[in-house]
């Protein structure tokens, strides 16, 4: 074991690795930040989404050794300093864009990743950006929906299928 | 998933004396070698990071055509090759999911040949050069079969070095579940002729479809194909489709590129 340090959510941690320790248990485990869910472990659902350095990554697929020193950011990091919902959360709620609830740690933070790069993408633009991200309730439509309107679109205007 | 020994080199020379010890092996994006390490399908005693070596890193024009960093993520290409090998930059920024193009590198995609792979077709259509730790090797003798390549043990990719063509397309029909390719051709137009790569087809791999090559470079139009067949011998039979199916989606895909390519 070694004594593994980043920045998550803003502040500086540390936690007890092995070389195997993925990024999604340091975190769960290590720090407590049961947030970000495990769905699938192979890499498949997206349900474990986390930013690295800004960027999305399957936390179930990194060493948190191979990211030591880095800024990483969870769900518990995406809500207000008042601790209210943050704009892509609360258009999740808004938009029922989430049933279980399972998927949606993962689908948050790669939305979020998504608007960083590209604040107002079109809907074809959203599907193909949430390509990585699997939801077994709600359909996806509502999901696209919410992504829209967190964009500052008007996502009535969307087609119902 | 088996413990090992976790190294992270800042340089080319570093990883070469880490890749030297008993049971070491490299690590890039983790895209692929991670799921089979949780199936301990692979179990290293040693992992070399590769992805903390600036000089593994970006896209830049240089001596041969386009130089792309060993350790370069999907992402980064797709964003940096735009302006120099548009057909390039597409098929990185069709791989997988983001996530996967924001880990996932070309020297970890190149080195795994998987037959249903997206790089190892531009590679072996635009005739790179792979540039390793000890030597520099041709595309045409680079891929040796399924998951098999010309890398020797504790050899890896620094870089890959790609010719421009003059026009080039690759079109990939996804297998939406695994986001790879079921099928895809990667066709590209040089002065000295036109090359096709097929991949996701083969049980042999990356394979070059020498017949389209030879039309498409007398006449460069979808017709020149329309009275060629791809065999389906040695082609990949599974759930998704039979030989067959992928023989004649070979064919197709082949006229789309072209249509496409510029
Ligand atoms: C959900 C999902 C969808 C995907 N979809 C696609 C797709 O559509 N098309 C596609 O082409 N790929 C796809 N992939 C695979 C992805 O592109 C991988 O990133 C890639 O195949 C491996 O690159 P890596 O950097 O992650 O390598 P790693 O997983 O780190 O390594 C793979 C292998 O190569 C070796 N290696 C790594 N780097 C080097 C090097 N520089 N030199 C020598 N050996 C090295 C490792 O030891 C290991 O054996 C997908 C993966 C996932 C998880
Ligand atoms: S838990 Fe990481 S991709 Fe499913
Ligand atoms: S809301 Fe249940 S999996 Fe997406």
């Amino acid at each position: 074991m070694t004594k593994v340090t980043m920045t998550v959510n803003g502040k500086s941690v540390s936690a007890e690795a092995e070389g195997r320790t993925l990024l999604v248990n340091y975190l769960r485990e290590g720090l407590g930040l049961t947030g970000t869910h495990v769905g699938c472990d192979t890499s498949q659902c997206g349900a474990c989404v986390v930013h690295v350095d800004g960027k999305a990554v399957k936390s179930c697929t990194v060493f948190a050794m191979d990211v030591a020193g880095s800024e990483v950011r969870t769900i518990e990091g995406m809500a207000n300093a008042d601790g209210s919902l943050g704009v892509v959360q609360q258009a999740f709620q808004d938009h029922h864009g989430l049933q279980c609830g399972f998927c949606t740690p993962g689908m948050v933070m790669t939305t979020a990743a998504l608007l960083a790069n590209n604040p107002k993408p079109t809907e074809a633009e959203v599907r193909h950006e949430l390509e990585g991200n699997i939801c077994r309730c709600t359909g996806y439509h509502n999901i696209v929906k919410a992504v829209l309107a967190a964009s500052g679109q008007d996502a009535g205007a969307m087609a119902a299928e | 998933m088996h413990n090992f020994e976790f190294v992270k080199p800042s340089s080319i020379a570093d990883a070469v004396a880490a890749l030297a010890a008993e049971g070491a092996q490299p690590l890039s994006g983790g895209q692929t070698l991670l799921p089979t390490m949780k199936q301990r399908l692979a179990a290293p005693e040693v992992l070399v990071s590769l992805t903390g070596i600036p000089e593994m890193q970006g896209v830049c024009t240089g001596d041969g055509g386009l130089h792309i960093g060993g350790a370069t993520p999907h992402a980064v290409v797709a964003r940096e090759a735009a302006s120099h090998y548009p057909a390039l930059a597409a098929l990185a920024g069709g791989i997988g999911d983001p996530a996967v193009r924001n880990r996932g590198t070309i020297g970890g995609s190149v080195a795994n040949n998987d037959p249903a792979a997206c790089y190892p077709a531009a590679v072996l259509a635009s005739g790179v050069t792979v540039v390793t730790s000890t030597r520099k090797i041709a595309a045409d003798d680079y891929f040796q079969g399924m998951f098999t390549t010309a890398l020797e043990e504790g050899e890896f990719i620094t870089s890959v070095i790609f010719r421009i063509p003059q026009a080039a397309a690759y079109v990939k029909f996804n297998q939406p579940a695994s986001r790879f390719a079921l099928t895809a051709v990667f066709v590209a137009k040089f002065a000295d002729g036109v090359r096709v790569a097929v991949t996701g087809a083969s049980n042999n791999g990356v394979f070059r479809w020498e017949e389209a090559e030879d039309a498409l470079t007398a006449d460069f139009s979808a017709g020149a194909i329309a009275g060629l067949t791809a065999s389906a011998e040695d082609m990949i039979s599974d759930l998704h489709g039979s030989a067959a199916y992928r023989a004649n989606l070979v064919k197709v895909l082949t006229g789309r590129a072209v249509t496409a390519a510029r």
